[in-house]
């Protein structure tokens, strides 16, 4: 079980988070079909660093992207999203 | 040093082994109190049925397996070195039929040819009758102990914790390293799996001071730091997070306080291992006999429980360890009539002992065992290449030392290969882990080749797996270690290839003619010891971990005793049925009341989304795949959301509350997902919007009023003209404030209120007081599911399961034309358009009542086309309707088909239909 840094309320054990997906898999609402399908079917899946949106469901319920090294484990960056961080 | 003797008059514990009574001495072991009285067959072998006996000390124990306890505390699969004798204590051997002397199923070692590696796999691949025939003697004979039925009356609890330091392993390097942390000012936790700390110096004594450990763990209490015995760090997982399970009581015992086990979560900065090495058995015909026992097993039983396995022993070694084994058997009055010693010349241990008159041998190696069931009666070795043989009573095995490196390899450390030692030791870690003691260091040993028979010399001894399969498995081109371990499930058993994995590598390695770090190695994966299932359950277990959640209205409803049915968290109400009545006539007679009077429902269990902001129309036009923005103030629409892929996963209602206020209604099934799929899109999507979405589902109750005259009894509640059919109004009942919303699911003119969950218990009373004025009941699921299936309505779950698209189900023409909805460029895909898609249709029965989930077929024995979501009778009627989805069903209606279940043995001769039997027109519910 790991750790995660959630940008809003600190370093919190991996059981309060729920992941939903990855960054590469988000359809953007004008994305046309084939665009589309190939977010949702045709994954990077890279052996390395991947950018993966979580959410702190049982905690403050932000969503975040949170890159994670996908053989190790090793969290480098924890990004918050949403409304409160828009410039 | 002179062991001490086992006193008979010390042992005041009374236990049971298969029903017979013995006693024992407190603080010792199963395995220890039956070698003390004399029993040696202790179990049979798994696939073979071999008996079998106690090989060794500790938590790597393969062969003396028992079932301790019980009724619900019951544990099978006990290892009888690993746990400790309490009064009552009542253990049973395994396996074996009609009883363990004479076992029936030990058949299967004289057909030992019928049983190879693989024997599975290929009676998988044989023919299928065939395999049925097997099926029922494999499964009576192969396995170990059975699962109790009954529920475990005790509690098992979780508990996190942090520490700087944890320490696995209270052996003297795991002590010093605690007590050295500790008095650094570091939170440190140790934990040890044996009952005591530093049992291995009761072994092995050696020059630090008597009273050692006791000043140690003094110390390192003292300094703050905890120590957990009788608790066993089974998994190590990401982050330097380790799982500890910690046994309250013995396996089987009654817990005073009723706590068995304790699951401990420790995140820790670092952690420290000190768990030690596990003696290697060695490879010779019939290796698995009673009696023959690991060197340091023999050692732990003579100095730590003064009781001594034989009296006449030889000792087969490749190893210097093995000799402070001779001297213990000798210290203890035993007989040592020989040590075999596989190195072909003499270590200074080794000349030490002849100088001292033992009888070595040097370049001897085990070939056979003989004896029976009782134990061995001798061996058979060859030494410097010539036979030779020895009656004795006990074999003591050492064939070098394994590294405990499974808590290093779960934290993804590697592995390298001490080639004096003849063993893997841990190498680097990408966590923040390191191993001391005899784990890093492993004693030195000489290399030694099996020469015996392969087909009896056992390397996995509790799945039965001989050399012989290690070969047969080579013969029969499975190269990779990873295909060897699945082939002849080597290493597969619940002691996870502890004893035998090295010598299946030497072995493969030899077939391969590799060395053995080139050959591989399997992944040890968690748990390092078995784990209850009740452990990992916790204290969540007597509901299943489920949330259990009650209606607001939840009171009312039970002092009616209704049909209770779970639907998502809740348990709503099935039917009400009056005295005599059974669930599906008062299902009936509620349908019918709405029908023909007036029937009111709970539905507070909607899921329920207030959307409000400038944006919130946008935001509602994302998520929902018709159009919203055109809704007028006080109005409201059916609508369905989509998933991604264009494929229809919930649907509801949106209502225009105000200029910049909606109410969206979806599914009870599905509220979480929708909760979700809704803060993503807020949060993650569009987080530019400029829109708030907060759930209310159990902030509002909603009670459902349906039926002619509906309009009567809510026109009387509320003092006010109702709304039209899809619009909303803001009243009060009784002074209290309700949201009237006219929406109809059961096809007669029907309106929703909703009011303050808290508030709910009152409007409820003065509708139900107004139905039953107007003559009409309440009513529940199943008569709401009788109504709507007539209307040709949707259940999330049922026709909306995730597999069909608008077009599949009828909506096209409500989708929202101007697109921007998720979903929308899934919709594009040109398969959905295509031919042989499966479509909503009705079916109504022309012979025979429509069984539920049964195959449409065109004729008997045919291709299923399709399957019946929900089935039902016409209320008024009577008639069996049901919704299905069919193969281009939208072309194929007044075709005839079969709607067959052979699971329930039931069939219907059906017609293809419109999916809406009643009211075709929606006459019924307009104003």
């Amino acid at each position: 079980m790991m750790q995660i840094a959630c940008p809003h309320c600190g370093s919190r054990a991996q059981q309060e988070f729920m992941y939903e997906r990855t960054v590469d898999s988000v359809v953007p609402l004008d994305a046309p079909t084939d665009k589309a399908m190939a977010a949702l079917f045709t994954r990077t899946n890279p052996r390395g660093p991947d950018d993966e949106i979580w959410r702190h469901t049982y905690g403050c319920r932000a969503w975040m992207v949170v890159t994670r090294h996908r053989v190790t484990h090793e969290i480098t960056a924890v990004r918050a999203v949403g409304p409160e961080v828009l410039p | 040093m002179t062991a001490p003797r086992r006193a008979a008059k010390a042992a005041t514990l009374n236990f049971t082994f298969d029903g017979k009574a013995y006693r024992a001495v407190p603080g010792e072991t199963l395995a220890a109190a039956l070698l003390a009285n004399g029993v040696k067959l202790v179990g049979r072998s798994f696939k073979y049925h071999r008996p079998r006996g106690i090989m060794t000390a500790g938590v790597e124990e393969p062969n003396a397996l028992v079932t301790v306890g019980e009724g619900g505390r019951r544990e099978p699969n006990t290892r009888a070195t690993d746990v400790f004798v309490y009064d009552g204590l009542v253990a049973r051997s395994q396996n074996r039929w009609p009883s363990l002397r004479f076992d029936f199923g030990s058949v299967f070692g004289l057909f030992s040819k019928a049983l190879p590696a693989g024997f599975y796999y290929k009676t998988f691949f044989g023919s299928a009758k065939r395999w049925m025939i097997y099926e029922y003697f494999i499964r009576k004979a192969a396995g170990l102990g059975n699962a109790p039925t009954e529920a475990d009356p005790d509690r098992f609890s979780h508990r996190a914790a942090f520490c700087d330091v944890l320490i696995v392993g209270g052996g003297p390097a795991g002590l010093q390293a605690a007590v050295e942390e500790a008095e650094a000012g570091k939170r440190v936790i140790l934990v040890e799996q044996d009952a005591i700390l530093g049992a291995s110096l009761i072994r092995d004594p050696q020059t630090l001071d008597a009273g050692w450990v006791e000043a140690t763990a003094a110390r390192i209490r003292k300094a703050g730091g905890r120590i957990l015995t009788r608790t066993s760090a089974s998994g190590y997982w990401e982050h330097d997070l380790v799982t500890l399970t910690q046994l309250c009581v013995e396996p089987g015992q009654t817990a005073e306080n009723r706590l068995a086990q304790r699951l401990w979560r420790v995140r820790a900065g670092r952690v420290i291992l000190a768990t030690g090495s596990i003696e290697r058995p060695i490879a010779f015909a019939n290796n698995d006999r009673p009696g023959i026992m690991l060197s340091q097993a023999v050692r732990t039983y003579i100095r730590r429980f003064g009781v001594v396995p034989g009296q006449r022993a030889i000792i087969a070694t490749n190893n210097d360890d093995a000799y402070d084994t001779a001297d213990a058997l000798i210290a203890a009055g035993a007989n040592v009539v020989a040590v075999l010693d596989a190195r072909e010349t003499a270590s200074g241990r080794a000349a030490h002992a002849q100088a001292a008159g033992m009888t070595v041998h040097l370049g001897a190696v085990p070939k056979a065992a003989k004896g029976g069931r009782q134990g061995v009666t001798g061996l058979v070795a060859s030494v410097a290449g010539a036979t030779q043989s020895w009656a004795v009573d006990l074999i003591a095995v050492s064939g070098g030392f394994t590294p405990v490196v499974h808590l290093h390899q779960q934290a993804g450390g590697t592995l390298n290969w001490v080639e004096e030692a003849q063993a893997f030791v841990p190498g680097s870690s990408r966590q923040n882990v390191t191993t001391i003691g005899g784990a890093a260091k492993p004693e030195a040993v000489g290399v030694m080749r099996p020469i015996s028979q392969p087909k009896k010399s056992f390397i996995d001894f509790q799945n039965d797996v001989t050399l012989a399969d290690v070969d047969l498995a080579w013969a029969e081109g499975y190269r990779s270690v990873e295909h060897l371990k699945r082939y002849t499930t080597l290493g597969m058993a619940t002691d996870q290839g502890k004893l035998g994995n090295m010598a299946a590598l030497g072995r493969l390695a030899e077939q391969q003619g590799v060395s053995i770090p080139e050959a591989g190695l399997t992944t040890f994966r968690p748990p390092y010891t078995p784990v209850s299932m009740g452990l990992i359950a916790g204290p969540g277990a007597p509901h299943g971990g489920a949330h259990i959640r009650r209606l607001a209205l939840y009171d009312l409803h039970a002092a009616k005793a209704p049909i209770w049915q779970p639907l998502g968290y809740w348990f709503r109400p099935r039917a009400y049925p009056q005295a005599g009545e059974t669930l599906a006539t008062a299902a009936l007679r509620e349908a019918r009341a709405v029908r023909t009077s007036v029937g009111m429902t709970d539905v507070s269990t909607l899921a329920k989304f207030e959307i409000t902001g400038p944006d919130a129309a946008a935001f509602l036009e994302i998520i929902c795949a018709t159009s919203v923005a055109k809704l007028a103030i006080g109005r409201g629409r059916y609508t369905f959301m989509l998933r991604e892929d264009g494929l229809a996963f919930d649907d509801g209602t949106v209502w225009r509350l105000d200029e910049n206020r909606y109410l969206l209604t979806s599914s009870t099934g599905g509220a979480d997902r929708m909760a979700t799929h809704i803060s993503y899109v807020r949060q993650y999507l569009c987080p530019h919007l400029r829109v708030s979405a907060v759930n209310v589902q159990e902030h509002y109750a909603g009670i459902a009023i349906a039926g002619p005259r509906a309009k009567q009894v809510v026109e009387g509640l509320i003092g006010q003209d109702v709304p039209r059919h899809m619009s909303a109004i803001a009243a009060s009942i009784h002074g209290l404030p309700v949201h009237v919303l006219a929406a109809s699911y059961s096809g007669e003119r029907a309106f929703e209120v909703y009011c303050s969950a808290s508030e709910a218990p009152s409007i409820w009373a003065a509708c139900e007081a107004a139905v039953l004025a107007q003559g009409g009941c309440l009513y529940g699921l199943e008569a709401m599911e009788f109504l709507r299936i007539e209307k040709g309505h949707l259940v999330v779950g049922g026709e909306i399961d995730g597999r069909l698209s608008p077009y599949d189900l009828g909506l096209e023409k409500m989708l929202n034309k101007a697109g921007g909805f998720i979903g929308a460029a899934g919709l594009g895909r040109p398969a959905l358009r295509g031919k042989g898609r499966r479509q909503l249709v009705g079916l109504e029965a022309i012979e025979g009542n429509i069984p539920e989930g049964a195959m449409l077929l065109s004729a008997p024995n045919a291709a299923p086309q399709g399957h019946v979501s929900a089935a039902a009778f016409r209320v008024l009627e009577g008639g069996s309707i049901a919704l299905g989805q069919l193969i281009n069903g939208f072309d194929r209606h007044g075709e005839e088909m079969i709607a067959a279940s052979p699971t329930r043995g039931q069939s219907a001769r059906v017609r293809v239909t419109h999916p809406h039997f009643y009211d075709l027109a929606g006459e019924r519910y307009r104003d």
